[in-house]
């Protein structure tokens, strides 16, 4: 496996990834990325591209919508998830979840709520009767 | 699928926090017990049970003694994950404190690693050739 011989660029790549995880509300600047990486830009994009098939970039804006998502269904306001993960405006914020999600965000949170509630008014039915039989849950 | 732990708070701290798992159901069934599943982040459809061995039902002390015991010691390797890019996976999950018994090793069937949850429940991850 030609990779495994590339442990070093391996390393590299993964911690501007995780930077990404980590720093995703802040204002990044790929190009920091890059130079931290000790990549020049066109072959950081290439190679992260290649690892997670997706570009640095794209990557960034998929972590928002994804922490969003966690955000808003724990019914967490528009507004603040839109300030949390760091987008600029919530018409930005609104217009790409809704590219990436399907929904607006008012629609998922509001989906999310009705969902968690149904669980937790009766647990049971996230249960299959074998595990809630073998726990004691049910007679 | 169901995986048995011993510490269902570490347990989320593992598969979601360590291993990007998402939370599909996390609901408190009284007297604290706990109904705690979660997914894969590419296979949303496979939910896993993260079952907490402790006594109740049909689960007496004898019984959560053994398999504490078992599940401690390594007995069991509970599934095989698929990855795209198992170099990758495995320098972020190392990054995060995931314990590898196996680094990534090209065997006949392609190329595997072997990872160890909170528990000692071990996982095969594999990047097909």
């Amino acid at each position: 496996m030609e990779q495994f011989e590339k442990v070093y660029l391996y390393k590299r790549i993964v911690q501007a990834k995780l930077f990404i995880d980590n720093n995703f509300a802040c204002n990044i600047d790929l190009d920091n990325i890059a130079d931290q990486a000790c990549f020049s830009k066109f072959h950081f994009i290439r190679l992260f591209k290649t690892i997670y098939g997706k570009s640095p970039h794209n990557y960034l804006v998929w972590v928002r919508i994804d922490r969003a998502k966690k955000f808003l269904a724990d019914g967490i306001s528009v507004l603040d998830v839109c300030q949390r993960v760091g987008f600029d405006s919530p018409t930005s914020f609104t217009a790409t979840f809704k590219k990436m999600a399907g929904q607006t965000p008012s629609a998922y949170r509001r989906q999310a709520a009705v969902k968690k509630g149904a669980i937790f008014a009766n647990p049971l039915t996230a249960v299959p009767n074998c595990f809630a039989e073998t726990h004691g849950w049910i007679k | 699928m169901c995986i048995y732990v011993l510490n269902q708070d570490s347990a989320y701290d593992f598969y979601v926090n360590k291993l990007g798992f998402a939370v599909h159901t996390d609901a408190p069934m009284g007297e604290g017990a706990r109904w705690l599943t979660v997914t894969p982040p590419e296979q949303p459809e496979l939910e896993i049970t993260l079952f907490l061995v402790a006594e109740g039902g049909m689960f007496d002390n004898e019984t959560v003694a053994t398999m504490s015991s078992l599940i401690k010691k390594g007995t069991f390797g509970a599934a095989v994950f698929t990855c795209n890019d198992l170099m990758a996976t495995y320098q972020e999950l190392k990054t995060k404190g995931v314990v590898f018994k196996k680094p990534p090793t090209k065997e006949f069937y392609g190329y595997e690693a072997l990872f160890v949850d909170d528990s000692g429940n071990w996982f095969s991850l594999s990047q097909p050739v």
